[in-house]
């Protein structure tokens, strides 16, 4: 009888648990599925342009001209290109140090008030940073540099700048934090100083986090949208003058599409460069988690 | 000595970054609270936005922008938090580290550093168009879903993974199947970190504008009837009125408006961060 019991209740419950594998597995593929979703429609979207546009006229045209059927991506690319690579050179010192500070020097107490205002950076959004870039930052730019254009190129790497720091931060303490106090406390031990620790011993061993980190705070420049369309002007032009607006390639698409009826060349166009944009913005990533994963096989 | 300067001098440059972020982050708010304070009042909260005498969508409220906002969080939450919570319970509590656990996580790590533009692009191509949603508050909806969807899952990941393993063996040991074990101890414990993912996930959802634009949000948008309708967000009417004919009224009803943004999405932040540190203290294991 006994027995009997607990077999109906092993099988009934073994068909509640089978039953639920199933459906969160289900909803689990969501989350691949719509990985595998965003590449096949951009690819789909774009194959009808590269049917008519080669691929290397695409790539190497140096022209954007969407409205007249000119589709060289140069322009937006090295727009792209720019800002993030400059707003880069910017966020990367002053991450770091911010890090360091944060991990290594901050006393307790100031830590504690110190990270909720990176959080809150890292949470506004980015409309009111580029809001901020359009009417404030551009007029104190114009006034030291004499700037081409109001809008221009070095205005949105700044304000990029700002808003990938917290990410950095973010990351490279969790790299920093990594490291074994062990090591730490063996280098202090041996009469190094505290810069002495942290510049041969502690950074040399979170290199690889920190590195990752630097990489996905560019990713995350390269696909900023709102802050670079209403801080670098929008003048599609092809230069690699920091001074000049520019237009990278997600400002174009967010701004060309309203404009385009579905089906048109430019409308497949702009999918071309979301694709473009979406497999530059994967491969880093991809890089980034590599170094991870090395990373994190090391203190393991 | 010179050991001791180069010391000295590092760690000041050091203090000096951490004090331009927080610089940074106190100037840009303070320009938004000088220049939007001045606007807000009740009837800016409650008015719809009206167009002045030269046709400039830029008297009124934001009553409609605020709604809008308000029902793509709904949305947001509606569709993403089940998928995100119940797909991380599973990838954690049954699929554990395997190998192919660890795929998945990189299909998700790579998914949230998919641009937000390009979601919108997803969501024109697959919602407005293949679907036949047309621009709307439907479309936008599950575009912004998608689009937090690594978050929450992220975040509900190291929820679950921070509640120790002993704790499962014991329930295990005790008698208790995988599907009440999770039910009766790994979600009760890890109830405040998943929660604190799901506000940070609303608040990135409240703040996003990209995607927005591209799959439903119209200057003249009234508050939405029904999930059909295009509708209003707060971010967009920023960057439209920012964009708007008449550029001294505009940037006053923008730096108002981002000021309401910034308020809620801070405000949204803050209750996230202080229940984390509140559940943090008390369960140490």
């Amino acid at each position: 009888m006994a027995i009997k019991l607990r077999e109906r209740k092993t099988g009934w419950r073994s068909i509640l648990e089978g039953a639920t594998w199933g459906v969160l597995l289900i909803f689990a593929m969501i989350s691949v599925f719509t990985l595998v979703m965003v590449f096949i429609y951009l690819l789909t979207n774009s194959v009808p342009f590269f049917m008519k546009y080669s691929l290397s006229s695409f790539l190497t045209g140096t022209v954007w001209r969407p409205t007249q059927d000119v589709f060289g991506v140069l322009p937006l690319f090295v727009g792209t290109l720019m800002v993030s690579f400059v707003a880069a050179i910017i966020a990367v010192p002053i991450g770091l140090g911010c890090t360091i500070y944060l991990s290594e020097i901050a006393h307790p107490e100031v830590k504690k008030f110190l990270k909720p205002i990176i959080e809150i950076l890292a949470g506004v959004p980015s409309v009111v940073f580029g809001l901020f870039a359009a009417l404030v930052l551009s007029t104190w730019l114009a006034g030291i540099f004499n700037p081409v254009s109001r809008l221009n190129a070095l205005n949105g790497a700044i304000i990029v700048a700002i808003m990938i720091v917290p990410i950095l931060i973010s990351i490279a303490e969790d790299a920093l934090n990594t490291v074994p106090s062990s090591l730490k406390e063996a280098s202090l031990a041996l009469g190094a100083n505290r810069w002495e620790t942290i510049r041969r011993t502690i950074l040399p061993a979170a290199l690889p986090g920190i590195v990752a980190a630097i990489v996905l705070s560019i990713g995350r420049a390269v696909g900023e949208t709102m802050a670079v369309i209403m801080a670098t002007g929008s003048a599609s032009q092809f230069t690699l003058n920091i001074l000049a607006s520019v237009t990278p390639m997600t400002a174009a698409i967010a701004m060309d599409i309203q404009e385009t009826a579905t089906g048109s060349d430019m409308y497949h166009a702009l999918f071309a460069v979301g694709l473009l944009l979406f497999v530059i913005t994967f491969s880093i990533n991809l890089i980034a988690d590599y170094i991870m994963a090395r990373f994190r096989e090391v203190y393991k | 000595m010179k050991r001791k300067t180069k010391e000295a001098f590092f760690f000041l440059l050091f203090r000096f970054s951490a004090m331009l972020v927080v610089a940074s982050l106190t100037i840009i708010i303070g320009f938004v609270v000088i220049n939007g304070v001045g606007k807000l009042s009740i009837d800016f909260l409650t008015q719809n936005p009206m167009p002045n005498n030269h046709g400039a969508l830029v008297a009124g409220g934001i009553l409609s922008p605020i709604i809008g906002t308000m029902m793509l969080m709904g949305l947001v939450l509606l569709i993403s938090i089940p998928i995100g919570v119940l797909s991380s319970i599973f990838l954690v509590e049954f699929l554990g580290s395997s190998r192919i656990a660890r795929i998945w996580w990189i299909v998700v790590d790579n998914l949230a550093g998919v641009p937000s533009i390009v979601w919108g692009l997803l969501g024109l191509a697959l919602f407005v168009y293949y679907l036949h949603f047309g621009l709307s508050l439907i479309a936008a909806g599950i575009t912004l879903s998608l689009l937090v969807l690594p978050l929450i899952m992220v975040a509900t990941k190291q929820a679950i993974e921070a509640v120790p393993s002993s704790i499962r063996e014991a329930s295990i040991s005790m008698g208790a199947t995988r599907l009440q074990t999770i039910r009766h101890h790994v979600l009760p414990y890890s109830a405040s970190g998943i929660m604190t993912g799901i506000i940070l996930s609303m608040s990135r959802a409240a703040g996003e504008t990209a995607p927005l634009l591209i799959v439903g949000v119209a200057v003249n948008a009234s508050i939405p009837a029904s999930l059909t309708d295009q509708f209003q967000a707060i971010p967009a009417y920023i960057y439209f009125t920012w964009q708007s004919s008449d550029f001294v009224q505009g940037y006053k009803m923008a730096y108002a408006a981002a000021l309401v943004l910034i308020a809620l999405i801070i405000g949204m932040n803050l209750t996230a961060i202080l229940l984390r540190n509140h559940y943090r203290n008390k369960y140490r294991w």
